[in-house]
């Protein structure tokens, strides 16, 4: 009981003592205005807002009517917000062909897209198995040259797939493009796939065989729905990459087939007439908003994308 | 006993492979049929397209292509041509000036969100939105951007600075900066996010021994981890490069070329001679100088990469 007691008072007798030595307990508090940190908050805020700022000008300028951006500061908001160049853009602006709009364009390109997307991962997925669990002798010349063409420009092909498409009958039509789309995303596809699919643990495979599966059996039934992540990255992969694909577009289909990133192209700078650039940035930001969904929806599995396909090998 | 143990076994070994042959062929056959598109593309499109290109660039092919023995008449008169040298001389600027600036803004950027900071996923989808958008699209944006009666240069003149003066898109000898500005703005995000990765591979006690021994972060940085990232720094470098050689649809974006012919690049000079003026010959004598290229870029880091792996 004295123990207690003689400790308790000890311990008051100590704790200012503490208190003038330590001070606060606890974690030393960071100081929020810190050299350091107003330094790095202040330039990550400053690159931020020149990089925000072009998407906000666009939008911006797009909700103006054409008198308004003529004498206004293109920083400044809309007096009049006004949805008439989005309308324009859509479903009027001309080309120097037709006028019917960027409609055209993105139709077609959503007709190119679906098709080379699901055809290139299929494509893909199936290479990047084949390639990582049922090796066979010469399959990795062929893949090393796969990785290899990746980097070849591509105007040293486009001259030998025109001959090609034109002797299949493809040429200037929206399959002949889809086929093309096929090809050149295959390189970075089958690498994710077939990265991916080596990592799966060897004893999976073999007790599926053990069990009687063959290639395709274990292919739909094991492999595919355990890879649904990379599925989902090789489609962000390719949907950003064919709708922001223009060079494939200008040299294998023909004009009433542009995809939109040609349209959109050929709208803005055509030489005929006043520029309106209200229309002209609404058509522009038309043109971005899928590959900007696609970013801003997928977050994460997008830099986990770009990441794979940049470490290559 | 030897002997007996591998004529006693033998016969069953044999069974055993003569039972599995025909299976391990038939598998055989069915990963070589689902691989046929791929070897399809890489034999015939990927190898087969190139070595056809390098073929015929040695003919004097015009508006249709041709087996008419030319020798290098298409190289002299690819080199000789003012256009192609122009196109050479851009890129060259364009390529050193984009590579410094990539490494450096993407490397710059990525210390800084790795400072432990808040907000850092806000901070990285602001930087890396613009590659989500094509070439073309950001072509038109800084079209716009740096156009004089629009642009910078119109509102810092509203602003009371009259004679303010930024033009690039229609000064000669400014215009590949112009390209530039566009093309970092696109391209840095990618870069930024593989140092990222890179930097957050790096052990927190190389710091801590940093720190222990009084070294400034800076200095860390420049003495220690740049250093270490070496491989990543590499990576990036072949990615930027190779992005650069095929450099196209940003300049028919933003200046088609022009002014005048100031800002012409190879992989367009191609697309003029192929499909504009029918002059074939010369587009294939330029893209393979293009691929070219591309072997120079790469050979020393295939070596690189591949030849160290090999020793390691």
């Amino acid at each position: 009981m004295a123990n207690v007691g003689t400790l308790a008072s000890t311990m008051a007798a100590e704790e200012p003592v503490r208190d003038r030595l330590d001070g606060p307990s606890g974690p030393r508090p960071k100081k929020v205005f810190s050299r350091t940190n107003i330094i790095v908050y202040g330039t990550l805020f400053v690159v931020a807002v020149y990089y925000a700022l072009p998407l906000y000008v666009m939008l911006v300028t797009s909700l103006k009517g054409m008198p308004e951006i003529r004498v206004g500061n293109i920083f400044a908001p809309p007096i009049e917000a006004t949805f008439q160049p989005w309308i324009k853009a859509w479903s009027e602006a001309c080309t120097g062909i037709n006028c019917d709009g960027l409609s055209r364009g993105f139709w077609n390109s959503v007709t190119i897209l679906i098709p080379s997307v699901i055809i290139s991962i299929a494509v893909a997925s199936v290479n990047g198995y084949a390639l990582s669990m049922w090796k066979f002798k010469g399959s990795e010349v062929f893949f090393t040259i796969l990785m290899i063409g990746a980097f070849i420009p591509y105007q040293v092909m486009l001259y030998p797939i025109v001959i090609l498409l034109r002797e299949a009958g493809l040429y200037g039509s929206l399959t002949g493009l889809v086929l093309v789309h096929v090809a050149f995303g295959m390189p970075i596809n089958t690498l994710l796939f077939r990265n991916y699919f080596a990592a799966i643990p060897e004893e999976l495979f073999k007790a599926a065989r053990v069990d009687g599966a063959g290639f395709w059996g274990i292919f739909v039934r094991i492999i595919m729905p355990m890879s649904l992540p990379i599925f989902v990255v090789a489609l962000i992969i390719q949907v950003t990459g064919i709708w922001n694909d223009f060079l494939f577009g200008v040299v294998y289909v023909r004009p009433e087939n542009y995809p939109m990133t040609v349209q959109l192209n050929n709208i803005v700078n055509s030489v005929q007439g006043v520029k309106e650039y209200n229309v002209n940035m609404a058509a522009t930001l038309l043109t971005g908003l899928v590959p900007l969904v696609v970013y801003f929806f997928s977050g994460k599995l997008f830099v986990r994308g770009i990441a794979a396909g940049a470490v290559k090998g | 006993m030897a002997i007996a143990d591998e004529a006693g076994n033998a016969p069953a070994a044999q069974a055993g492979t003569e039972a599995r042959r025909p299976v391990r062929i038939l598998k055989n056959l069915q990963s070589k049929m689902a691989l046929i598109p791929m070897m399809f593309t890489a034999l015939v499109v990927f190898l087969g397209g190139t070595i056809w290109t390098v073929v015929y660039s040695f003919t004097d092919s015009g508006l249709l292509p041709r087996l008419e023995w030319a020798g290098l008449e298409q190289y002299d008169r690819l080199w000789g041509t003012r256009k192609w040298l122009v196109s050479i001389e851009n890129l060259a600027i364009y390529g050193v000036c984009s590579v410094v600036g990539t490494l450096v803004i993407g490397f710059v950027l990525a210390a800084l969100l790795d400072r432990k900071i808040r907000g850092e996923n806000a901070f990285r989808t602001i930087f890396l939105y613009p590659f989500a958008l094509s070439f073309i699209v950001t072509g038109l944006i800084w079209q716009w951007l740096l156009n004089p009666e629009l642009g910078f240069q119109q509102v810092v003149r509203g602003m009371g600075w009259e004679s303010f003066t930024f033009d690039p898109l229609n000064n000669p000898d400014l215009v590949m900066f112009g390209l530039l500005i566009a093309g970092l703005w696109q391209g840095t995000g990618l870069i930024m996010c593989i140092m990222l990765a890179g930097l957050r591979g790096i052990d927190e006690d190389i710091w801590k021994a940093a720190r222990v021994d009084g070294i400034g972060t800076v200095k860390t940085y420049i003495r220690v981890i740049i250093p270490m990232m070496r491989p990543v720094f590499v990576t990036s470098l072949v990615l930027i490069a190779s992005g650069i050689v095929k450099l196209y649809d940003l300049v028919v974006a933003m200046t088609s070329g022009g002014p005048g012919i100031a800002s012409e690049v190879p992989a367009k000079y191609v697309m003029q001679a192929m499909f504009g003026g029918q002059n074939l010959g010369q587009g294939f004598a330029a893209s393979t100088m293009m691929l070219v290229m591309v072997v120079i870029i790469l050979v020393p880091w295939a070596y690189l990469e591949f030849g160290g792996r090999k020793r390691g």
